[in-house]
């Protein structure tokens, strides 16, 4: 058994490596998508995430956490900065504002050679990334976002997802609460960056432009933005996709794009929906308990 | 046995609620939507604002509440300024108000929609709801009791895990009465309340708005139907055309000439 | 040599504009962000080529093909995959994912087909003969460029102010629900309209495979996010927004790339748009207000 485990391991643990990555990117576009924001700029604060982290244990021979911490803490202070003025925009706006940016950050990225490496990127990154960091950095994103929906904070953001204007007559500072999401947003996109950098000991500009951008929001818009469950779980099968149909490795992307597509016109609220499976199992759908009470749900069924 | 604390038991820094406008005007572009309006809310009364459809009446509530901001004049919460402050502040300062057309959150329980109001009373910080402290447990469970009470007391009583989206159109409009209530205002803007209504719902929401008044709170309202205004306030204001044309008590308004014209050919 | 950037500046505009009007176009019409607008741009490059090399067809002859094969698409699109989405009344941002995945669908479905090299259309078949305008030296690509573009777009304002197609589709975009009570086929026109949106582009993406005298099934992105950036610049959903919009453009870009140096070029495009989106994001001629039901 354990040597089964030993060669599981061997071949795939990158592969559950970069689902654990994937899953903290989707996670970071939920929070966004949980109050209506539709950013696009996560793969850049990835990216921004990854190269300072990187440039600081190769350059500055700095310890992995202070390297990791910093990797989490730049994008956070040009989220704020950012988030400022381009807050203040709705909807389509926003999404084109944030993926301006997030182009900016890769063409500055590209061509500030001397500091980045240019096109031809970092490498040479210590590998220090260890499973466990990575698992341990899901749970406690994982739980602080629980957490965080269960509170007030995590309901105003759903208040102002559904209507910001009637949120913000009801006493929610809706600005800041949008600063908030996006800024911890970027500061779990920068984690994953970190960690992602220091496994696979090589960056370059190019992997944190529009298409990763893309693929994440492939991710959780596949999973379901309901809960939390469903943007871990697109991130697993999306990561593990390319895997299974390798026999269609040419297909590959198409394949995403379809499933973009289809995912869109025919599951609307992604692979992980509640309300539609409590409906299949004849219960009556509510919407998650988020008084903060303790018992998973309150009503039982009808 | 009413779970409706009064005003001033809950609004405890809050100014004393005489809402005043004073020669405020708004303008869209070379379109003047409001022109030298001012009257005065007294505190503790129930101030009526009618006026032909297109007169400017939500203008106003959309003023007052800092959703838009006037082109002249001033605006004053007993004696404070609201003018330039954003929403949630002017919130904060006890002003609510519901939406002539329903702005309830539809994915979310009724429960939920109230509690959303509570949202500057629940006054718990990060650590609190972050480790789920006692703090945090206590005071999500007395909000949710306080939920329960609002919605029992607009007549939603037990339908607290209903989805809102499910409501009837009257039930909504309750809702976003329990809503505004837990904010815990001192003065209560309703924009065209029983709009939609059938009579029987009307009555039931006239007899609930009659028990918020007597708990002590100001209340100021936007209506066309007739009987409900002159059943209810105390003074009324009349707008035409960005203008108040005439303002007083129920009787005066409804004999006074400038009135009379303005209405006349519209039904109610 | 100012005039001969100028000129360049003008023929790259000229296409920029091209492209950025078909996105304005389902903007304005339709309210989507039809981000497969860059895919339909390059099908269109690719049907020309294959009618040019396969049919031996003459140059105006791939043009209107390219033109139907991506009208044809954009239409496909719409009935497809934005038709259900308006029918389900989706939040604007759905569609906007949707037509994501169709541009990654086609852009690997083509690269599959066609390979990823770049491509070329025949030499002889470029009109790249010099002519002398004005002590100006510009070939006949540009003034075919130039001319064909200005001709289109004004073709396009034309229709959108005189006439009752026109009315019509300006009051859609005000509310397409309004403009269903007064008797306009709203659907109808939403298909004429993602057909000469798509149809724009496809003709932009000939040119531009002539211009630069490249096809390779990725051309469409690049493009793509010059077009977001012309139209924010320009103002969403406006015409002359998208044709200010993309000379504007063309024009930084090329005098960025003579005075700077061509590395930044890009980041001239969203440098500038970032700019336009911190100090007045309806752009230059767009309006702020929210399109009503």
């Amino acid at each position: 058994m354990s040597d089964w485990l030993d060669t599981f391991w061997a071949i795939y643990s990158n592969l559950v490596l970069t689902i654990g990555i994937n899953a903290l990117l989707a996670l970071s576009i939920w929070l966004t998508l949980s109050c209506g924001l539709l950013a696009m700029a996560n793969a850049a604060f990835m990216g921004l995430g990854a190269y300072t982290a990187s440039l600081l244990t190769i350059n500055a021979g700095a310890p992995f956490p202070v390297a990791v911490l910093a990797g989490v803490a730049l994008p956070t202070v040009v989220a704020l900065i950012v988030g400022l003025p381009t807050l203040r925009l709705s909807g389509v706006y926003l999404a084109m504002a944030t993926l301006g940016f997030g182009e900016v950050v890769r063409i500055v990225l590209l061509n500030a050679d001397s500091l980045t490496g240019g096109a031809l990127g970092l490498s040479g990154i210590p590998q220090l990334t260890q499973w466990w960091h990575i698992v341990l950095a899901a749970l406690i994103v994982l739980l602080v976002l629980r957490q965080l929906r269960r509170s007030r904070i995590g309901r105003a953001l759903e208040a102002i997802k559904e209507d910001q204007v009637a949120a913000s007559l009801m006493g929610v500072d809706v600005m800041a609460h949008k600063m908030l999401a996006f800024a911890l947003g970027a500061a779990i996109a920068g984690l994953a960056g970190a960690l992602s950098a220091h496994l696979s000991s090589y960056i370059g500009p190019g992997e944190f432009g529009f298409d990763r951008g893309v693929d994440i929001l492939t991710m959780t818009i596949f999973g379901g933005i309901g809960g939390l469950t469903g943007p871990v779980l697109g991130a697993a099968v999306i990561t593990v996709l390319p895997e299974l149909l390798r026999s269609f490795r040419d297909y590959r992307t198409m394949i995403n794009g379809a499933i973009l597509v289809l995912v869109v016109l025919f599951l609307p609220k992604g692979l992980w929906d509640p309300a539609r499976m409590r409906s299949w199992f004849g219960r009556k759908p509510s919407y998650a308990p988020t008084t903060g009470a303790d018992s998973p749900s309150a009503e039982g069924p009808r | 046995m009413s779970a409706l604390t009064s005003p001033s038991a809950s609004a405890v820094s809050a100014p004393a609620p005489m809402l005043a406008l004073d020669k405020v005007s708004k303008r869209f572009g070379g379109l003047s939507v409001l022109e030298d309006v001012s009257f005065a809310v007294p505190k503790g009364c129930v101030f009526g604002l009618i006026g032909p459809n297109g007169a400017g009446k939500t203008t106003v509530f959309n003023l007052v509440t800092g959703l838009i901001a006037p082109t002249g004049g001033a605006i004053t919460l007993g004696g404070e300024s609201l003018i330039g402050k954003k929403p949630h502040r002017i919130t904060r300062l006890g002003i609510a108000r519901t939406f002539q057309n329903i702005r309830v959150f539809k994915e979310m329980t009724l429960r939920e929609n109230v509690v959303v109001g509570m949202h500057t009373h629940l006054g718990y910080g990060v650590p609190q709801w972050l480790f789920s402290l006692p703090g945090y447990r206590a005071a999500e469970r007395r909000a949710a009791e306080r939920a329960e009470e609002l919605l029992s007391w607009v007549g939603l009583g037990g339908r607290a895990s209903d989805i809102a989206d499910n409501l009837s159109y009257g039930g909504q409009r309750r809702l976003e009465l329990a809503r505004a209530l837990a904010t815990e205002p001192s003065l209560l803007l309703l924009d065209e309340p029983v709009a939609g209504m059938n009579s029987g719902e009307k009555d039931e929401l006239m007899a609930v708005i009659g028990r918020i008044v007597s708990r002590g709170y100001t209340i100021f309202l936007i209506e066309h139907d007739m009987r409900f205004i002159m059943g209810l306030c105390e003074r009324i204001a009349v707008i035409n055309f960005g203008r108040v044309i005439a303002e007083g008590p129920p009787d005066a308004i409804r004999s006074d000439p400038a009135v009379i014209e303005a209405y006349l050919g519209r039904e109610e | 040599m100012l005039e001969q950037q100028l000129v360049n500046a003008l023929s790259l505009g000229c296409v920029y504009a091209l492209f950025a009007l078909g996105f304005t176009l389902v903007f304005g019409v339709l309210g989507v962000i039809n981000l497969s607008h860059g895919a339909v741009f390059m099908v269109g490059a690719y049907a020309a080529l294959a009618v040019v090399t396969h049919l031996a067809a003459p140059l105006w002859v791939a043009l209107i093909v390219a033109l139907l094969a991506s009208g044809l698409l954009g239409l496909a699109i719409d009935f497809l995959v934005l038709r259900p989405l308006r029918h389900r009344n989706a939040p604007h941002l759905i569609p906007m994912i949707a037509t994501i995945g169709i541009a990654i669908f086609f852009n690997s479905g083509v690269q599959g087909v066609f390979g990823a090299e770049n491509l070329r259309f025949p030499s002889e078949l470029v009109p790249d003969k010099q002519l002398t305008v004005a002590g100006i030296q510009i070939s006949q690509l540009e003034v075919a460029i130039i001319v064909l573009s200005f001709a289109l777009m004004a073709a396009l304002m034309i229709v959108m102010r005189r006439t009752q197609l026109g009315r019509a589709l300006r009051a859609i975009a005000e509310s397409p629900k309004a403009a269903a009570l007064l008797g306009i086929n709203v659907e109808g026109l939403f298909y004429l309209t993602s057909f000469t949106a798509a149809a724009l582009g496809g003709v932009g993406g000939v040119l531009i495979a002539l211009y630069s005298n490249a096809v390779f099934p990725l051309m469409g992105q690049p493009m793509l996010h010059k077009g977001v950036a012309v139209i924010i610049l320009g103002g969403m959903g406006d015409i002359r927004g998208a044709l200010v919009g993309g000379l504007f453009l063309g024009f930084a870009e090329v005098l960025s790339v003579a005075y700077i140096g061509s590395t930044m070029r890009d980041a001239v495009a969203f440098g500038l748009l970032f700019l336009v989106l911190l100090v007045r994001p309806q752009g230059i001629f767009g309006k702020i207000l929210e399109r009503k039901a």
